[in-house]
């Protein structure tokens, strides 16, 4: 009797000591491993497709490179595919429950013109300075365009 | 009879483990009475020093610094650069210390780990000035209310609009801005009486997780400044305790200046070994390498995107930064360079004149030394501002840090999917071995689970692009900034000046987020984001209103990585990997805190963080205070460098 209640002392000892029987961080990875077969196709990247979002964005893809970081990008956003949504609000901001604050309609602040106009590289007299406009982008053939369909 | 041996058994294991907590609870108890050994003993200067410890300075754990010496004003300089801000405002404030010293040591440390690339931008002049202020201030008698912050040296990122510091967000889209305002959080410091310092770098438009993406370069940990061969005089020995000692050269002589960090880096002890050391991505065991730097070709990250904030915070060139946290910019350079990083509720500090990155998202986030002292820069910049809407109007009640803080009936949640694949063994220890201790302090510690935590990157790498794309709009060359020398039509010049203003992953992003705006695209994958996000916040909802108070996870997959680990993939995988534990947060809204915990087998900080309920910054600062109070991890401390 005593030398089992030695050896039980013994292994609770142990076990306390090792955490083995208490701990509540996971042994192993508990994310469910992606099937990516199931996952819709990243679709091809068109020249029209790169040509109207060069356009939106005014900024170009520069090289293939940047088409391969877009498809990545597509890739990775289609793992949402996984999660069920349905009945599922869209969350615009934390704060949606909370009525904004309104301050009263009084001017306050103003009057600071060369403020505003400290930072810009180009004015004349109290005004910035643009090239015309409603010209549409002129699209460069680029090397990166060429391959696509 | 087996029955009855099992009933046996139980009824001795509960009584054992109850006696066992009731130890270790009364000794933690003891711990907060003053011993020398755990808590932190305010630092003596040489006049300060009771009569039976003449001559020694008594240990401080923010310095970690004894020094046998008569020179007074020497190691008076020396311990002041690593002070924590609370030490350092009651030392302000009797007169012990100067600001002006203060400001001069600081911007000298600065110059000195100039090839760390911490700032952008230093404001000496203004330094200065303000320091002198300041110390006007501090001597001024009479029981007028003294400044919160007077004389402390701050840094803000360089995404925070400073008047007197041109604002560049480290891109050449904006390297000539000089905003005509401050911004909120520069305002408040610098009314609180705090110096600026000057404006660290950061990953360009605080997209990226490594600060390596600059317009002025990469941003280096001061922890590699502990790994590199230098031809500096001092060198590390570490002694058989397992205590690490710096050695002076036989140049110098009996008199000088014989500094001994007590405790410091414990594991760093295996370096002088032959001990094997693990990149963060080899787990498997295989092309194990020793961590030394032998040049300048390779060095420690430190994280990002507010790295530069990290920095300054670690090598002792401010005591306190601010910098912005989207999806764990802020925790995530805390964690990498052994500092504390606060991210709190969303809607509890402005934004305004914080170059935003994700409206939704963006919270400034406070870098220091120690949790009190993030909760005294919090209680000093918290409230409602008029001129960021997204800014609550209740009321902020101050954060108040008590050491006699208990556990008793604080509920912990483990939250089980942060058990991310690639987690490497030493943060699943240091997160193992946290629980346990605050268990032990009384906690009632469990697992919980967040199920859409995994799915959390992705939604928030869609919703960054979004947001990112119509943020970045604004910047056309025509009011501010940056503008090409093209004058053929708007358009042209809009896309020439984008061109030549962002880099790849400013580019990259707002082709992905312009693309996932599509018509076609929208409720695919930014309505199916913004639902994802709602999953992921009512997640943490469920889990507090079921009782949870605080989470405990891990802030990052490994310890510090190295540059040429992290270069070795692109910016998109990298974030993804680094930002896992952080992001989920910034969907939410919710505060969380990292603290340094633990070193890894290389020697380098691993930080755990604590998440806790909307507004509830002073539960979740109290129970980071507690396990701050209980941890022996020390700081980086560079003091060796002002020696001679």
């Amino acid at each position: 009797m005593f030398s089992r209640f030695s050896v039980l002392r013994c292994l609770h000892k142990f076990c306390i000591a090792n955490r083995c029987i208490s701990s509540k961080i996971p042994d192993k990875p508990t994310w469910t491993p992606v099937d990516t077969s199931k996952l819709p196709q990243v679709e091809e990247i068109s020249r029209d497709l790169v040509e109207h979002l060069e356009r939106q964005s005014l900024v170009e893809f520069s090289n293939e490179e940047g088409l391969k970081r877009l498809s990545d990008a597509i890739q990775s956003a289609n793992k949402l595919y996984m999660v069920d949504t349905e009945g599922v609000e869209p969350l615009d901001s934390v704060l949606e429950d909370r009525a904004l604050y309104l301050r009263k309609d009084e001017v306050n602040e103003g009057n600071c013109r060369d403020d505003i106009l400290s930072n810009a590289s180009k004015t004349e007299e109290e005004y910035f300075v643009a090239p015309p406009g409603n010209i549409p982008l002129k699209q460069a053939e680029k090397e990166y365009k060429e391959k696509l369909k | 009879m087996s029955f009855f041996l099992v009933r046996v058994y139980v009824s001795i294991c509960v009584s054992d483990l109850e006696r066992e907590r009731k130890r270790e609870r009364e000794s933690t108890r003891l711990a907060y009475q003053g011993r020398p050994a755990r808590l932190r003993p305010p630092l003596y200067i040489q006049s300060d020093v009771p009569s039976y410890s003449r001559g020694r300075a008594v240990q401080s754990r923010s310095c970690g610094i004894e020094v046998d010496t008569a020179d007074q004003n020497r190691h008076t300089l020396t311990i002041m650069a690593s002070l924590t801000l609370k030490e350092t405002l009651v030392r302000l404030r009797d007169g012990r210390l100067n600001a002006r010293e203060l400001c001069e040591r600081c911007l000298a440390r600065a110059n000195k780990l100039s090839s760390l690339n911490m700032y952008i931008s230093r404001t000496e002049r203004g330094a200065r000035q303000q320091a002198e202020r300041a110390d006007q201030c501090l001597h001024k008698s009479g029981q007028e209310a003294k400044k919160a912050l007077e004389g402390i040296p701050v840094a803000f990122k360089d995404n925070l609009c400073t008047r007197d510091a041109p604002t560049t967000c480290a891109s050449r889209m904006l390297l000539d801005y000089r905003p005509p305002y401050d911004a909120t959080m520069v305002s408040r410091m610098l009314d609180s009486g705090a110096v600026l310092v000057g404006k660290t770098n950061l990953d360009e438009f605080a997209m990226g997780s490594g600060s390596t993406d600059s317009i002025v370069g990469p941003v280096k940990n001061p922890w590699t400044l502990l790994f590199q061969k230098t031809p500096h005089r001092y060198r590390f020995r570490a002694n058989q305790s397992g205590c690490c000692q710096l050695e002076t050269s036989p140049k110098l002589s009996e008199d000088e200046v014989k500094v001994r960090r007590r405790g410091l880096h414990t594991s760093a002890s295996r370096l002088s070994q032959s001990s094997t050391v693990l990149e963060p991505a080899d787990q498997s065991g295989s092309g194990l390498q020793r961590l030394s730097f032998e040049d300048d070709s390779d060095w420690l990250v430190t994280g990002g995107s507010s790295g530069g904030s990290a920095a300054a915070v670690a090598s002792g060139t401010a005591l306190v930064a601010f910098g912005s946290d989207t999806g764990g910019s802020t925790r995530n350079p805390a964690s990498y360079c052994g500092v504390v990083g606060l991210k709190p509720t969303y809607g509890l500090l402005s934004r305004h004149g914080l170059i935003p990155l994700v409206n939704s998202m963006d919270v400034p986030g406070i870098v220091t030394k120690t949790v009190e002292d993030a909760a005294i820069v919090l209680n000093t910049v918290a409230g409602h501002d008029v001129q960021d809407s997204t800014t609550v109007t209740d009321p902020y009640q101050p954060v108040q840090l008590d050491d006699r803080f208990s556990l008793e009936g604080v509920h912990i949640g483990i939250p089980k999917e942060y058990h991310a694949p690639g987690t490497s063994q030493q943060v699943l220890d240091a997160w193992r071995k946290a629980a346990d201790m605050l268990e032990r302090g009384g906690a009632k510690v469990t697992e919980v689970s967040l199920p859409h935590t995994q799915h959390s990157i992705t939604c928030y790498h869609v919703l960054c692009c979004c947001e990112v794309a119509s943020n970045m709009a604004r910047y056309d060359g025509i009011e501010f900034g940056h503008r090409a020398k093209c004058e053929e039509s708007t358009e042209e010049l809009f896309a020439a000046t984008r061109h030549e203003g962002f880099n790849d992953v400013v580019r990259g992003r707002i082709l992905a987020g312009n693309f996932f705006l599509l018509r076609r695209n929208y409720e695919r994958f930014f309505l199916k984001a913004q639902k994802v996000r709602r999953l992921i916040s009512e997640d943490f909802r469920r889990v507090y209103e079921s009782g949870v108070d605080i989470l405990l996870t891990p802030t990052t997959l490994t310890d510090t990585p190295t540059h040429s680990w992290f270069a070795s993939e692109d910016s998109r995988t990298r974030s993804e990997q680094q930002d896992v534990f952080t992001q989920p947060v910034n969907m939410a809204g919710v505060p969380a805190i990292t603290v340094p915990a633990a070193l890894s087998l290389r020697g380098l900080p691993i930080g755990l963080q604590f998440i806790g309920q909307h507004f509830q910054e002073q539960k979740v600062l109290s129970v980071a205070h507690w396990f701050e109070n209980n941890t022996d991890f020390m700081p980086l401390n560079l003091d060796f460098l002002d020696l001679p």
